[in-house]
């Protein structure tokens, strides 16, 4: 017996001891397993050319997509505004689902209701369940507003959310002036970030165009404040607390709309605070004058930003910008729309980053990279990359689009660091796992689940992306900003020297190039 | 704004941990006290809903009365709109607990993208594979369905996708298909798109699950409706006179209920080798199909989570006249109760068996408690989980001193609550079925209980409310819990959340310090 009171022995121990594993080799007889030889042919197989093309050849079945789907999205952006509870119209297991999505990458709380629809809500409609469960949210959980989006089931019936709300506010479930607003959210259209757009898109519509023909249309009176939308972010705790910081420095007056970065990182000290800071309503509203809008994800704005634009401002997208030329554009631009001076102290911070990319651009330079994640994540990596001479070989969007890839083409074609670099719009990590087989690279950098590749492919993992569940925090750091560039450089930089030292470990074989000093 | 704030918490656990055993705020009053405060607790609670919700909420919490058949609430009910369940879904149930386990089948998440995903890898299901050679338990395999799938049907993607499953995963031994909601709202016929392709790769095992979301009011009817598609879809299809690969003895027993969770059914098969029986199959942590198949020639069934998998039980039983026997790998006190429990079933060599491993293990078991116990003795703990935890685990914690003062189940039927009240929980425990978040906080707040034991979406709440607490449906990534192996793991498990330094910091000294002075003006 190895388990001891003194030495707890958990999984990760007890079952390489003698016992466990005499018990496995027996258990195979009941398995009636492959032949091992088998296996292995069939595991060499996997790495070859001509998997990769019957691979790529795959027109139906999705195996370890890298998106999931709308109503996450809708749900991260609903909660980053005041009070606000997301209220996920269709079968509540989705719901269980988000909550648990978010929390396990945040390891935070994640409030949100379902309205619970069963077997006769799909014949019935879910009408009675939108009437009943705004009532129950609504006195239990005393929101300020509560955010609607749908399932996959309430879209497939055909529930019409104006009309459920209208109907349910007719009903007494809330007051006639509370706000609902609502979006269409169905999982079987683009991905998490298509949610979040339409999910901000309705709460603008909500507060800007006379919230479902029950008050007027706000009139535009410009003012020289600027609205940031972060987009789908699992950084959005550093990235907007930097933004903020950004913007204060420079004097900029502004609204970061859906602003989920304090609910997403509440402290411990006695209080468990189910709605924490967030966009305010008022804010939402006045919104509407801003001078600009600027996001920070194109493809999570693709819908907002035209709105946006329609009522007149000026509206400026990026592509989840890191690093150097990508934040120097975005200051620069803030700069150019809010007329204020850029801050020396941008400029030593800047200068800091230019610092540290010259101490150590010889480790990364020449570097080959695969990237994959979201659409303006991938973008704004592959852009960092490129500036650190380093070449991102693929780069692979399950939920990239056509415009997706053309704009990474470009970008790779700009620099002689992306030659024979490409695009993958709409593949998923088991595409992937062929390319990093039959073109490998030095690095990968992915979210948690390309640890499955990494021990695959024996591609080291740098973890950057959404969902992260195995490493704890790093969402608390930012990305963005000349301070989030240097953090992703050292993200980068600690995986290639923990490389290097791992190769050269291995006492009486390579105690040369173990170097103390790198 | 809902802000939940933790009064003044008692001045227990943190403090007084290793000097010496304090005694929880429950056994310091009478049992009338609990069960007067649990009513009030209860109808307090009730006051902040609607009078519908309320009515029909009222019927799901109650104060546990000694003696009664019982817990006295009402079960397997549909969920209340709005209320903030924590409640999952009928693909959940399938896909997620009973048949994604299944290491050598591909699991296809059928419909769109998002049920998959958040369901990939989460439930430490182990394993011993290749993966993606021979093993597929972690790998997300879905149809990602579009706008054009939901309008024209997506049975004829599904006949593509088995065919990309074969030609590119060709060790698979067989496929499932995992029905999301659009499924049966869009009227596939996934049955006959299985029997066709099914013929077509000459008696492949293809099983079509009904388990849209959408189904029953809970994770419950997914494990009923994968119970149901093994009966029609497996053993239906077995020839009469099939005989499995191997020889057969008087002592093959499978292990039914059991997800291998951090390794949950090898601390447990381990103890009954080493009793003398042998175990053919393991539903479904670890399993394979084969296993699945030759379970009908099993001796005896034995049955860990009775809710999810008594339905292929009861089939055995009428069908094959295999007997099934509930056991608790839970704490020393269930393990050696349903050791001589299963030996019962057999004869005097493994009965002889259980003795022996009762003995083995008891110095084992004995070291753990002393080094446990005093750390633990007298804390208080509040359950809510999944099929046979709230119940279950109540041993365990009485092993260590701890008790357990109120339980609920996500998706328990009045079958779990008769076992609960008749075997498990004590006089006045306060009971909880399908509590949501509001009334679990309430509760908590007001029962101050040491350790809450939930899942991820509640750990965090607690936690900010300095509730020390533990995921008993993960483990917390730690694990096994089964065995007198596991129960090491879990003495130091509750030890380590418990007792942990942190509890003590949440409140900035100088917030404290203000409270010390107001409270020495007084």
């Amino acid at each position: 017996m190895a388990q001891s009171a003194e030495h707890v022995l958990d999984h990760l121990e007890l079952f390489r001891g003698p016992e466990y594993q005499q018990m496995l080799a027996k258990k195979k007889i009941f398995e009636n397993p492959r032949d091992p030889a088998e296996v292995e042919r069939i595991k060499e197989w996997t790495k070859t050319a001509e998997y990769r093309e019957k691979n790529f050849a795959r027109e139906a079945l999705a195996v370890n997509p890298a998106k999931a789907c709308q109503p996450l999205g809708a749900v991260f952006a609903s909660v980053g505004f005041e009070g606000t509870l997301p209220f996920v119209h269709g079968s509540q297991g989705c719901v269980a689902y988000y909550r648990s999505h978010l929390s396990r990458h945040f390891k935070e709380p994640s409030s949100c209701v379902s309205s619970s629809m069963t077997e006769d809500a799909a014949v019935f409609g879910g009408l009675n369940n939108m009437i009943d469960g705004l009532a129950n949210s609504y006195n239990m959980y005393k929101p300020k507003m509560i955010a609607v989006s749908t399932t996959c089931m309430a879209e497939v019936i055909g529930d019409d959310l104006n009309a459920f709300i209208k109907t349910s506010k007719e009903k007494g479930s809330v007051p006639a002036d509370f706000d609902v607003p609502f979006a269409h959210t169905p999982a079987f259209v683009g991905s998490h970030v298509t949610g979040y757009d339409n999910a901000l898109k309705g709460i603008l519509e909500h507060f800007w165009d006379g919230k479902a023909g029950t008050a007027p249309k706000l009139v535009r009176k410009q003012n020289g404040a600027i609205n940031i939308i972060g987009g789908f972010d699992g950084y959005t705790v550093g990235n907007l607390r930097e933004i903020k910081r950004i913007l204060a420095l420079m004097g900029i007056q502004h609204t970061i709309l859906a602003d989920n970065s304090e609910v997403f990182d509440t402290p411990t000290d006695g209080e468990f605070r189910m709605y924490d800071g967030g966009t305010t309503l008022e804010d939402a509203a006045n919104a509407v004058h801003a001078k600009a809008t600027i996001s920070m994800q194109q493809w999570c704005t693709e819908k907002t930003l035209p709105f946006v634009a329609q009522h007149g401002q000026d509206v400026v997208s990026f592509n989840y910008p890191v690093g150097l030329s990508a934040t120097d554009d975005l200051i620069v631009a803030l700069s150019r729309i809010s007329g204020k001076e850029i801050p020396d102290q941008l400029a030593r911070e800047r200068g800091r980053l230019v610092d540290a990319i010259a101490d150590s651009s010889a480790h990364i330079h020449g570097k080959k990279f695969a990237i994959y994640g979201d659409p303006d994540l991938c973008y704004g990596l592959a852009a960092f990359l490129l500036e650190l001479g380093a070449e991102p070989t693929h780069v692979l969007s399950t939920n990239g689009n056509k415009a997706w890839h053309e704009k990474m083409q470009v970008l790779l074609a700009s620099s002689p660091f992306g030659q024979g670099c490409q695009a993958y719009p709409g593949r998923d990590l088991w595409h992937m796992r062929s390319l990093l087989f039959t073109e490998p690279v030095d690095f990968l950098i992915g979210n948690t689940y390309g640890k499955y590749l990494e021990r695959d492919t024996g591609t080291p993992l740098i973890r950057i992306g959404f969902p992260i569940f195995d490493r704890h925090h790093h969402h608390r750091s930012p990305l963005w900003g000349y301070q989030g560039g240097l953090n992703v450089l050292v993200k980068i930089l600690d995986k290639i020297f923990d490389e290097i030292d791992n190769k050269t470990n291995v006492l009486g074989k390579t105690d040369y190039s173990f170097d103390i000093i790198r | 704004m809902l802000v939940a704030k933790v009064l003044v918490k008692k001045p227990t656990s943190q403090q007084l941990t290793l000097e010496g055993h304090q005694m929880s705020l429950a056994t310091t009053q009478s049992i009338a006290e609990i069960r007067a405060r649990n009513k009030e607790l209860i109808e307090e609670v009730l006051k902040v809903y609607p009078e519908k919700t309320a009515k029909r909420r009222a019927k799901h919490l109650n104060v546990h009365q000694a003696g009664k058949s019982d817990c006295g609430v009402k079960s397997n009910i549909k969920s209340i709109p709005g209320v903030m369940t924590i409640r999952g879904c009928a693909y959940a149930g399938s896909k997620g607990v009973v048949w994604g386990p299944i290491k050598d089948m591909v699991h296809i998440s059928h419909g769109p993208v998002g049920c998959g995903q958040y369901s990939w890898g989460s439930r430490r299901n182990y394993y011993v594979g290749t993966t993606g050679i021979d093993s597929f338990v972690t790998l997300q395999f879905t149809s990602d369905f579009q706008e054009k799938d939901i309008v024209f049907g997506g049975d004829k993607k599904l006949v593509k996708i088995l065919d990309e499953i074969q030609e590119l995963f060709p060790l698979n031994n067989g496929i499932t298909i995992q029905s999301e909601c659009p499924i049966g709202l869009i009227g596939d016929d996934i049955e006959a798109v299985s029997r066709a392709k099914s013929k077509e790769y000459g008696g492949k095992t293809i099983v079509p699950v009904r388990c849209e979301g959408f189904r029953g009011v809970s994770q419950s009817l997914g494990h009923h409706i994968a119970n149901d598609a093994v009966r029609d879809w497996i053993f239906d299809q077995l020839e009469s006179d099939g005989k499995p690969k191997f020889e057969l003895t008087p002592y093959d027993v499978a292990i039914i209920g059991d997800y291998n969770i951090g390794g949950d059914a090898w601390s447990s098969r381990i103890l009954l080798e080493e009793m003398g029986l042998r175990v053919i199959a393991q539903w479904s942590g670890d399993g394979s199909l084969a296993e699945l198949e030759a379970t009908p020639k099993a001796k005896l069934n034995i049955l860990h989570c009775y809710r999810s998998m008594n339905y292929i039980s009861r089939h055995m039983e009428e069908k094959f006249g295999i007997p099934w026997c509930e056991y608790n790998f839970f704490g020393p006190s269930k393990i050696a109760e349903s050791l001589r429990k299963i030996a019962g079933y057999f004869d005097d060599k493994i009965k002889e068996g259980a003795e022996r491993v009762i003995e083995k293990y008891q110095p084992l078991v004995n070291a753990v408690i002393a080094k446990y116990r005093p750390r633990l003795e007298g804390k208080t703990v509040m359950l809510y989980v999944g099929g046979l935890r709230p119940r279950h685990v109540i041993g365990a914690y009485e092993d260590l001193g701890m008790e357990v003062i109120g339980t609920g189940y996500e998706f328990g039927h009045n079958d779990d609550y008769q076992r609960t009240a008749q075997h498990y929980v004590k006089d006045s425990t306060l009971i909880y079925d399908d509590v949501n978040g509001y009334e679990f906080e309430r509760f908590v707040e007001k029962l101050q209980p040491d350790l809450v034991g939930s899942g991820i979406k509640e750990k965090y709440i607690f936690q900010k409310m300095g509730v020390p607490f533990r995921q008993m449906h993960s483990w917390d990534y730690s694990g096994p819990y089964h065995g007198y192996d596991g129960f090491a793991i879990f003495a130091r498990d509750m030890d380590l959340a418990i007792n942990s330094p942190v509890w003590k910091k949440t409140k900035a000294p100088w917030k404290e310090a203000s409270r010390a002075k107001l409270l020495a003006a007084e």
